[in-house]
């Protein structure tokens, strides 16, 4: 039986429902059926009842409409008298505050008063209105079904399949030069070869964040924090990608007394005289971790609370970051500048898929007992 | 008469009115008690004279040595100050960190117990013991100097160095285990040219070959440019950002519109 034949008996009786009962079980004893409790018995408001009351709040709503008027002008009042000056600061504010205030009066009279009239003024009886079926009647649905014929009829649009088809391929060609626009604005390099590696490179002096002075390992005293860049970093221009490579190659440059460094066997020569580098992009989500603890010697993620242990090889202690921030090897050049041995060993910053295959040989890594120690 | 009849109704607006006087009433009590009890009597015409190293050695061990050590060696409780020079005890002194109330995540901002003529003798005397960071001189802390590009300059090297913790407005921001970044607003110049010279406590040190002198000028000279110029936008709910700025909206936001909701569909009586 289709859905037409079922529904073919309330036909005759209009919109009005026939209700089939299927038994499955589950009827509800006519007894126990909620009734509708209908209204309660309508109240008259105050101002219904004493005049007075009435008088009032009709001058309530215009006292709101009046004060809306003198909002707005008020507002072009505060625009003239309250002007934005330049290099003023604080003019900006005052403006800003006087302009809001009169605009926000100017727009809360209408509402206010608008309610307040509809509340306290308009009548209060309670209408019912009844809900109706989502679905058409059967006529206006016959009747639908009828046009669409009448015009696949008259366009011939299953007839001539050949420009029914032709339409259908034009369409679906539309979008395409969108896709082709749009992949363009993607960086032109494959966007995993940017991000594995970054400028760091053999012999590359390290450098101070902005100004590009170099660093001696003697300036790094204990309990200092310098924030580092590669040297020639510092002489690329903001239009020349300068952003996009300091946020790969941001170190964080300190000193952690030899009783307290811990350096596992492989990355000894990593370091330099107790001189430690550390990625400063966290292994997280790519936040700048740079909030370091001189006396705990950690280094705290401001995002989302990752800490990392930077006299422990930069371990997780806390938080929800799974890896410890890639370490930069360093050594110092005959002029006594600190200088990095090579590249990171290992992707810096947040995971991605390709992650994996972009771990040098020479990486040594920290053993599972080292990364999972978590505080 | 009708109007008598009202006398036996509190206003609608009288409970909210008794909570404000109420409200009013314990803010100023315990306002006006807190300034009594924090009120500190003025010593410093008994001291104007001034003080040598010895009278500094003196002042150290009766106040100090408890945790530093008679010789400031450092004991269990307090570390050595052999070194730290007479810039880090002007900071820690004359902020009221040190004498340290009691031992805690850090060391927390009061009212100096002592005045600068008996820290600057203290000073002298454990800047005797060992060469450390001396204390600023005037030129730098002079922020008349500097130019508005150094202005500039300042703010850049205060994102670089100081914003992650100190926040971008200088307003301070939480760290590990209870410990914290104090707010910079207000704060003397000497004691921010210190801080960044000394590291106090779990803040990293800032050595000249890493911001030279002129440099720390530019910064505090920033930091004064903060205090002067408050935030455009009006109300900064303490510039921490979006969790100030969050709570306000969630709370008196989202709560604003539930009340308005509430009274559009509410009955008129």
């Amino acid at each position: 039986m289709s859905a037409e034949d079922q529904s073919a008996p309330r036909e005759p009786s209009g919109h009005q429902q026939s209700v089939v009962v299927h038994d499955r079980g589950a009827a509800i004893e006519q007894s126990d059926a909620f009734e509708n409790p209908g209204l309660p018995p309508h109240r008259p408001r105050q101002t219904d009842l004493h005049p007075h009351k009435e008088r009032r709040a009709e001058r309530q709503v215009v006292g709101w409409f009046l004060l809306s008027m003198l909002g707005s002008v008020l507002a072009i009042v505060a625009y003239i008298a309250v002007p934005i000056e330049l290099g003023n600061m604080a003019s900006v504010r005052a403006n800003n505050l006087f302009l809001g205030l009169s605009i926000a009066l100017a727009l809360l009279g209408i509402g206010i008063g608008a309610m307040h009239w509809a509340r306290q003024l308009m009548s209060s009886h309670e209408v019912v209105e009844e809900r109706h079926l989502t679905r058409g009647s059967e006529p206006s649905r016959a009747r639908a079904v009828e046009i669409f014929q009448l015009g696949d009829e008259e366009s011939g649009f299953s007839r001539r399949s050949l420009i029914r088809n032709t339409l259908i391929g034009a369409i679906a060609l539309v979008p395409l030069p969108a896709v082709v626009l749009f992949r363009d604005l993607a960086p032109a390099q494959d966007a995993v070869e940017a991000i594995a590696h970054t400028m760091w490179r053999p012999g590359m002096r390290l450098a101070l964040d902005p100004s590009g002075a170099l660093i001696r390992a003697a300036d790094v005293t204990q309990g200092s924090a310098f924030h580092v860049i590669p040297e020639p970093l510092a002489e690329i221009g903001h239009n020349e990608g300068y952003l996009d490579q300091k946020a790969l190659a941001a170190v964080l440059l300190v000193r952690v007394p030899p009783e307290r460094l811990n350096e596992v066997p492989g990355r000894e020569g990593w370091s330099y005289d107790g001189i430690v580098a550390y990625s400063k992009i966290c292994t997280h989500v790519g936040c700048p971790v740079a909030l370091y603890e001189q006396q705990t010697h950690h280094l705290l993620c401001p995002c989302h609370q990752s800490t990392f242990d930077v006299s422990n090889h930069a371990k997780v202690v806390f938080g929800p970051a799974k890896r410890p921030l890639p370490q930069l090897p360093i050594t110092v050049d005959d002029e006594g500048y600190l200088v990095a041995q090579r590249d990171f060993t290992e992707p810096i910053g947040a995971s991605f898929f390709e992650r994996l295959q972009h771990v040098d040989p020479e990486h040594v890594p920290l053993s599972a007992a080292e990364t999972e120690n978590r505080a | 008469m009708a109007t008598r009849k009202k006398t036996g109704r509190r206003h609608p607006l009288a409970s909210t009115a008794l909570l404000l006087i109420g409200l009013v009433a314990a803010g100023g009590a315990s306002a006006a008690v807190g300034t009594i009890a924090n009120a500190n009597p003025a010593p410093e015409s008994a001291y104007s004279q001034s003080l040598t190293v010895e009278d500094g050695a003196e002042l150290f061990r009766a106040n100090c040595a408890t945790c530093h050590g008679m010789n400031a060696q450092g004991t269990q409780n307090g570390t050595s100050l052999i070194g730290v020079g007479a810039a880090s005890v002007n900071f820690q002194v004359m902020t009221g960190r040190m004498p340290m109330a009691f031992q805690g995540p850090q060391a927390l901002k009061r009212d100096p117990m002592f005045t600068q003529e008996q820290s600057d003798a203290m000073g002298d005397w454990v800047a005797s013991l060992a060469p450390g960071p001396e204390r600023p001189a005037e030129e730098w802390l002079d922020t008349s100097q500097v130019s508005d590009e150094g202005l500039a300059n300042g703010g850049v090297l205060f994102r670089i160095n100081c914003a992650m913790c100190h926040n971008l407005a200088g307003a301070g921001g939480a760290l590990t285990e209870g410990k914290f970044a104090p707010p910079l607003n207000g704060v003397d110049a000497a004691h921010i040219y210190e801080a960044m010279l000394t590291g106090p406590q779990n803040m990293p040190v800032f050595n000249d070959a890493n911001i030279a002198p002129e440099q720390k000028r530019e910064i505090i000279a920033y930091l004064r440019y903060l205090d002067d110029n408050p935030s455009v936008g009006g109300f900064d709910l303490g510039a921490l950002g979006p969790v100030s700025e969050g709570l306000f909206i969630w709370i008196f936001g989202l709560g604003g519109l539930v009340a308005v909701t509430v009274w559009l569909t509410s009955k008129p009586n």
